[in-house]
C-alpha cells in the first residue's frame, strides 16, 4: 500500500511567482521567506516522495461562480497552468496520477464526501507556486500529482471540522491505494491576510503562531471556530488555513515538526511554512 | 434577501455570500473574462462597451469606470475576480489596500511591516 511520508503547508501569494522568475530569492524583501525552504528541501531529498496530493483553493482560473464545487478532485493525465490575468508567468504542465485520483474519488464518495470530479482542470498559482518552491529550478515538477480544490471564494465555506474529516478521508484513501508510492500531502494558502474592504491589510501574528503550533500537537483546536470566527481572526483570505487543516487531517496519527518558518509580510500576507513528518 | 437570518458583522469586512454572489454576478463574470489577454485588450479599447456587453448595472459600471474598489465590493464584486481587473491597470495588492483604507501606499506598507513586529 502507498505510504504517506508527511505533509507540507505553505503560503501561495501570486507575487512569489514573479520573485522566482526574477531570481529575487536573496533580495532583502524576499530572503526571510525563501530562507525557510532549504531545510525542507533537505528533508524531501531524504524521504523522496514520488506523488503529491495538493490541497489548494482556486482563485478564478478553473472555477467560476456559474459552478462552484465545495470539494473537487482532479482526475486528469496532465494539469495545465494558464494566464490568471495579473501578469505572473505561466508554468509548464504537471503530470497527473490517474490511479490515485480514481482511487481517491471512489474512496471519498464511499465515505460520503460527494466531491466533483474533473478530467480537465486548470491549476492556478495556489497549486503551481508551492511545487515551484518545494522543487525549485527543475524543468518540470518531478512528482506525479493529484489536485484537490476547496472552495474559499463563495460562502458558505466548509466548516473547519468538516475539512479536518475530509482530510482524514483523503489520508485513508491514500493509505488504501494499492501502490508502493511514497506520497506527500501539500496544503497551500494563508496565513492571516485580508485583501478586501476597509480592513484590508489585517494580519494576526498571535493567532497564526498558535495555529501552527496546535496543528502539530492538537489539530482539533481550530475546529472550535466557525468560518465567520476565522474571517474575524485571520481575515477574509486567512480562511485559506482550511487547506493546512485538511492536510493535517490527511496525516495518520501523530506528526513531528520537520521545519517551520513564518514571516510578515509577503505582499499583504503573513507567510507560513510548516513541514510535518508522520511518525 | 437574507431569509431573516442574522448576519455576522465584522467591521470593514464583507463575506462573499449568496446575497453578494447574486448581486455581483455580472461584474464578477466580466472580471473572470480578464483571464484572457484578448478580453483585456478589448476592455481597454472601450471600457463602457465592454461593461455593457456583460450586462453590468449602473452601480457596477460606475464603480468599474472610476476604479473604486470599495464601490465594486458594494456592488457585489469578489476580491479574487476584482484582482484581475486591478491587474489590467498594473495595481498590486498594496495599491488596492491603500485605496480601500484611505492610506498612502507607503503608509499601508508600513502598517503591514508593523504587523510582523
Amino acid at each position: 500500500m502507498a505510504k504517506i511520508i508527511g505533509g507540507i503547508s505553505v503560503t501561495h501569494v501570486p507575487y512569489i511567482g514573479r520573485a522566482i522568475a526574477h531570481n529575487l530569492q536573496q533580495d532583502p524583501y524576499w530572503k526571510p521567506f525563501f530562507d525557510g525552504f532549504p531545510p525542507v528541501h533537505q528533508w524531501l531529498a531524504k524521504v523522496k516522495p514520488d506523488v503529491a496530493v495538493v490541497i489548494y483553493n482556486d482563485h478564478g482560473l478553473n472555477f467560476f461562480l456559474d459552478k462552484m464545487p465545495t470539494f473537487a478532485v482532479g482526475a486528469a493525465p496532465e494539469y495545465h497552468n494558464a494566464d490568471e490575468g495579473w501578469g505572473i508567468p505561466t508554468l509548464p504542465p504537471y503530470r497527473g496520477e490517474l490511479d490515485l485520483s480514481w482511487h481517491m474519488i471512489d474512496s471519498l464518495v464511499e465515505e460520503e464526501f460527494d466531491i466533483v470530479t474533473c478530467q480537465e482542470m486548470l491549476v492556478d498559482h495556489a497549486f503551481t507556486l508551492p511545487l515551484e518552491l518545494l522543487w525549485p529550478k527543475q524543468k518540470s515538477c518531478p512528482l506525479r500529482t493529484v489536485p484537490v480544490c476547496i472552495n474559499t471564494v463563495q460562502f458558505p465555506l466548509p466548516k473547519p471540522a468538516r475539512c479536518f474529516k475530509f482530510g482524514q478521508a483523503i489520508g485513508r484513501a491514500i493509505e488504501s491505494w494499492d501502490s508502493d508510492a511514497r506520497v506527500v500531502v501539500i496544503g497551500t494558502g494563508g496565513l492571516s491576510h485580508q485583501l478586501d474592504g476597509q480592513r484590508a491589510g489585517f494580519i494576526n501574528k498571535e493567532f497564526d503562531l498558535m495555529f501552527m503550533e496546535k496543528l502539530i500537537t492538537d489539530p482539533l483546536w481550530v475546529t472550535r471556530y466557525s468560518i465567520a470566527d476565522l474571517v474575524e481572526l485571520t481575515g477574509t483570505q486567512g480562511v485559506e488555513l482550511l487547506m493546512w487543516l485538511t492536510t493535517r487531517g490527511a496525516l495518520p496519527g501523530e506528526v513531528a515538526k520537520v521545519h517551520s518558518n513564518y514571516h510578515i509580510p509577503i505582499s499583504n500576507t503573513a507567510s507560513g511554512l510548516l513541514a510535518m513528518e508522520t511518525v | 434577501m437574507n431569509n431573516g437570518k442574522q448576519k455576522r458583522v465584522i467591521p470593514g469586512t464583507t463575506m462573499f455570500d449568496g446575497d453578494q454572489a447574486r448581486k455581483g454576478y455580472a461584474l464578477n463574470k466580466m472580471c473572470f473574462s480578464f483571464n484572457s489577454a484578448g478580453n483585456r485588450a478589448e476592455f481597454l479599447k472601450d471600457k463602457e462597451a465592454y461593461c455593457d456587453k456583460y450586462g453590468l448595472n449602473a452601480q457596477q459600471k460606475k464603480a468599474v469606470l472610476s476604479l473604486q474598489v470599495l464601490d465594486m465590493l458594494a456592488a457585489g464584486g469578489n476580491a479574487y475576480y476584482l484582482a484581475k481587473l486591478g491587474g489590467i491597470f498594473g495595481l498590486d495588492m498594496q495599491d488596492i489596500g491603500a485605496q480601500q483604507t484611505g492610506m498612502t501606499k507607503e503608509a499601508f506598507k508600513a502598517k503591514l511591516i508593523a504587523a510582523g513586529k
